[in-house]
């Protein structure tokens, strides 16, 4: 006992100690393992000189064997090998903070922050250096959260038109009633339809999804409602359709406008009894499906042209979901290239840090025609074509960088959209909404009838058209 | 009997402080005969966990001493029924001098043989 308490005090009369702080020196390594933040001395050879508690819990290495070995080997970070902070540190330079992870003996992946700061003597030269090691892994678990905050599932958006969404989805979910789900194209309708299967009590049932446009009339016919053998040539077995795949589950019929005629019926009289007569059977069976159909068709204009029963569509229009189109999502772009990039990054192993101003002033303000489907594929590409920490315009798809985009996809629901030219020259501009091809039409002949002084023939010539066509177009928005 | 192989992430002459940054890796055959060992360095393309194990895979390695790895390649590699020894700190000559002894253990710190006041380990 005594011969320990003896070489305690000899072990402590060789420890660095701080004199004048106080009337009696105190013990520097004392001091250091009271601070709550990982703190590590090096020499100029970023060799170890002291480590304090916090860090060697942080890192999970307990024994005093690592003094005089390189910092890059105990630390384990992932920016000591590359791009150590020390390297960039000199008398004249202050404190520098950097961000990365470190691998724990626990072989835990742990995200730091590491502030680096040179270490001087009374003339000041450099004669090592401080760095300190906090745990962000809290952090970013909050970064997560809040980036969460503008996601349902794995829809994002923080867009007014999407908070509307989001706030009737959970409802939604969780009443069995048929949901009719429109919009463009990319716009994240099947996404939307599995959302709503996985929030509804109907989750651990299965989610079958049918193309109603990807099939010929009688394989389609096959696929949804099955057929008993011999029912046609070929039918050498029974085979259930899509339908009894899906019972206790939800049935999501992707392109419904696209359903042969003769189907909406046999589907109409599935969504009237809740039975399903397989081809070639005469008997029944009773199958609890939710349905869940979706279309980027204007089913209203169809209805009227006779190409879709007005009887399913409004048994189908229980609830009808409009996903916006991506242009008319207010600072959702911004939100969906950052959420793309870093997932993109993390997955094509990619160290890109961002976008250049100029890259994203062009995808800020391109049309995307193809909504969220689309800005994703130009990520996918830029990543995978990107070689520096930045993504600039020469990574971008050739289209959007050299074509006029302003060849915008006119869809049947979506009025035409009017582009205005920018002053500072830029190409890509921003649609105009609420105006459509009609008004944009009679605004055009009245500014061509003005430039020509009325005349109708010079009218005709300077739009391009026959003296004829100017005329029936000026009857039919009463221009006189 | 197949010969043993070993293989060692790279940092210089040291075992790489992580094995998802180690973009070089030397692979030793035959250390069960003194003087029959063959010694080969592969350049890997880029650092990526993923294409290491892979590597360790289709090469057949009975050992992987490394430093810093994360628990998901480790209990892979682990359940590849290949041995792990991590947490090695120090060269790799040093580390393979310590296995062929015998005396590796995960966590070993060794001296730099340039250190004067070093041991061989621990």
């Amino acid at each position: 006992m005594m011969k320990k308490s003896l070489s305690v005090n000899r072990r402590a009369s060789i420890l660095p100690r701080i004199n004048n702080l106080f009337n009696i020196p105190i013990n520097f390594f004392e001091l250091l393992d009271e601070i709550a933040i990982g703190i590590v001395i090096l020499d100029l050879n970023r060799k170890i000189v002291v480590m304090n508690q916090a860090l060697k819990a942080l890192i999970g290495f307990s024994q005093e064997e690592f003094f005089g070995v390189s910092c890059a080997h105990i630390l384990r970070s992932n920016v000591c090998l590359y791009d150590c902070p020390m390297l960039h540190i000199n008398e004249k330079s202050g404190p520098k903070c950097t961000e990365g992870n470190l691998i724990n003996r626990d072989r835990q992946l742990i995200p730091i922050s590491i502030t680096s700061a040179p270490l001087k003597n009374f003339n000041g030269k450099l004669v090592g250096f401080l760095e300190t090691v906090e745990d962000i892994s809290l952090l970013r678990k909050l970064d997560e959260k809040s980036s969460h905050a503008y996601k349902f599932n794995n829809i994002i958006g923080r867009s007014p038109e999407m908070e509307k969404i989001f706030q009737i989805l959970p409802s939604l979910a969780q009443s069995d009633s048929s949901v009719l789900i429109t919009g463009e194209t990319g716009t994240g309708k099947d996404m939307v339809a599995e959302t709503i299967h996985q929030t509804s009590s109907r989750a651990k049932g299965p989610f079958v999804k049918i193309n109603c446009g990807a099939l010929p009339e009688t394989l389609l016919e096959s696929e949804l409602f099955g057929h008993r053998k011999g029912a046609f040539t070929g039918a050498v077995e029974n085979k259930p359709g899509r339908i009894q795949h899906a019972n206790n589950g939800t049935l999501y019929l992707t392109e419904i406008g696209d359903l042969p005629i003769s189907l909406q019926a046999k589907l109409l009289t599935f969504l009237d009894d809740k039975e399903v007569f397989p081809l070639g059977s005469v008997k029944g069976f009773t199958a609890n499906v939710r349905i869940v159909a979706a279309t980027h068709r204007n089913l209203e204009q169809w209805v009227n042209d006779g190409r879709f029963r007005k009887d399913l569509l409004f048994r189908l229009n229980v609830i009808r979901l409009h996903l916006p189109p991506l242009r008319s999502r207010e600072g959702d772009i911004q939100l969906l290239l950052d959420h793309f990039l870093n997932t993109l990054s993390t997955h094509l192993d990619k160290k890109i840090q961002g976008l250049s101003r100029k890259t994203l002033n062009i995808l800020k303000n391109y049309n995307y025609p193809g909504n969220v489907r689309e800005l994703k594929n130009i990520l996918e590409y830029a990543v995978n074509i990107c070689g520096d920490r930045h993504i600039k315009p020469k990574h971008l798809p050739s289209y959007l960088v050299d074509s006029d985009p302003f060849d915008v996809a006119f869809t049947e629901q979506q009025p035409a959209t009017l582009f205005v030219a920018k002053t500072d020259g830029s190409r890509f501009v921003r649609p105009v909404p609420d105006q459509n091809w009609p008004d944009i039409e009679k605004q055009m002949i009245v500014e061509a009838l003005i430039k020509a002084g009325g005349r109708k023939n010079k009218t005709a010539v300077s739009l391009g058209w026959s003296r004829s066509t100017l005329w029936r177009k000026m009857n039919q928005y009463g221009i006189r | 009997m197949m010969p043993k192989k070993i293989l060692i992430p790279l940092h210089e002459d040291d075992v790489a402080p992580r094995f998802d940054q180690a973009t070089e890796v030397l692979i030793i055959t035959g250390i069960e005969k003194a003087g029959s060992q063959d010694t080969r360095t592969i350049v890997l393309p880029r650092a990526s966990s993923d294409q290491l194990c892979h590597l360790i895979i289709t090469e057949g390695i009975h050992t992987v001493i490394c430093s810093g790895i994360e628990d998901d390649y480790y209990q892979y590699l682990t359940w590849k029924r290949i041995e792990v020894i991590d947490s090695v700190v120090g060269s790799c000559k040093s580390a393979l001098k310590c296995y062929v002894e015998g005396k590796l253990k995960p966590g070993d710190i060794l001296r730099q043989a340039s250190d004067p006041s070093a041991s061989d380990a621990h």
